[in-house]
């Protein structure tokens, strides 16, 4: 029954869709841990609501993909906060780049070490690659190498909540204390995920986290045509 | 009529991303190619930000809602999953860290380095 109507709407994946980033954002709400992240929430609601009423992927998918047409656009914005915090990135500019290339050159050759201790084939690889960038840029670079683009996702969010949880126990534990450092080290490991808990330290970590979301992103799609070649 | 034109700009800029896609035959999805040309025109003027501020705010805020048609591929995914599940947590895990430590360590000492100099 559900299934059929699916067949036939246009709507119901996209209400589905935001319907279950709804209840992730209402229980976000309530519980104020990064472990009920809306998003991971909204991704499970949909895939229970899915298995539960038997409605492949394909169908739901062939309705919610007017809202991932969305995501150029959306990525092209991110420009707009990266704009607003040029001041702040040309004061630090020579550590911020520095602290950003080291993370990007850190986050590619390990993944590349570590494929190839698991054995990991050219898909699984190039999967990984963009693994801490944010979520819009590295669904692209996996596209774009033949990765396994729902898994990229998946991983990217996780680390993105692993980030959060975790920088600030991290930071102390490796004696970061400069907020400028602290900023650029949570958004070049968890990007905007791990932004949201860079902004509740401050307001300089918040703008140097976000910075680095957006060069981070750009860094990875660049070194990407060299390191996916190499397994 | 303000929030038309924000999006008509927005929807250009990304349509000519997607044509730079095409014409380059580099791996560099269409929406870097956009990004860099909206960064360079808030940069130049070209853009007035006030043109481009409210829908683009908007889009960037309800962004985590478009990450989930892809992830619910996940459901089809399940056999890579059995597979290769416990190496895909462990990659997660280590480099995260990793990146996290290596990024805040370099970054603090180019900026006490830097102060010394000064």
């Amino acid at each position: 029954m559900i299934r059929s109507f699916f067949e036939a709407s246009a709507y119901a994946g996209i209400f589905l869709t935001l319907g279950s980033y709804f209840i992730g954002m209402q229980i976000k709400k309530r519980f104020k841990s990064a472990l009920f992240n809306p998003l991971l929430i909204g991704i499970i609601l949909t895939m229970a609501f899915l298995l539960v009423a038997k409605v492949p992927y394909e169908t739901y998918n062939s309705s919610a993909k007017y809202v991932s047409n969305l995501l150029t656009p959306a990525t092209v914005c991110l420009a707009i906060p990266l704009y607003e915090q040029l001041e702040a990135l040309k004061k630090n500019y020579k550590a911020i780049f520095a602290g950003i290339l080291s993370g990007v050159l850190t986050s590619m050759t390990s993944v590349l070490g570590l494929s190839f201790l698991f054995g990991f084939d050219h898909a699984d690889y190039v999967t990984f690659l963009p693994k801490s960038i944010t979520t819009a840029i590295g669904m692209g670079v996996s596209q774009e190498y033949g990765g396994h683009v729902a898994i990229t996702v998946a991983v990217i969010i996780i680390t993105g909540i692993l980030g959060n949880v975790m920088a600030e126990t991290v930071l102390k534990l490796f004696k970061i204390t400069e907020p400028v450092a602290k900023g650029i080290a949570i958004g070049s490991s968890s990007h905007a995920i791990g932004t949201s808990r860079a902004m509740e330290l401050g307001e300089v970590e918040g703008a140097m986290s976000s910075l680095s979301i957006a060069i981070s992103g750009i860094l990875t799609v660049l070194f990407a045509m060299f390191y996916a070649g190499l397994l | 009529m303000n929030y038309l034109k924000q999006f008509l700009i927005i929807m250009g800029i990304s349509t000519l991303g997607e044509l730079l896609h095409e014409l380059i035959p580099l791996t560099v999805p269409a929406s870097i190619y956009g990004m860099l040309l909206m960064f360079a025109g808030l940069y130049t003027g070209l853009i007035p930000l006030s043109s481009v501020k409210d829908t683009g705010k908007w889009l960037v805020a309800v962004m985590p809602v478009m990450f989930i048609p892809a992830a619910a591929g996940l459901i089809d995914a399940a056999p890579l999953l059995k597979a290769n599940g416990v190496a895909y947590a462990l990659i997660t895990v280590i480099t995260t860290v990793l990146v996290m430590v290596i990024v805040g360590t370099v970054t603090q000492a180019v900026m006490r380095g830097g102060k010394k100099h000064d």
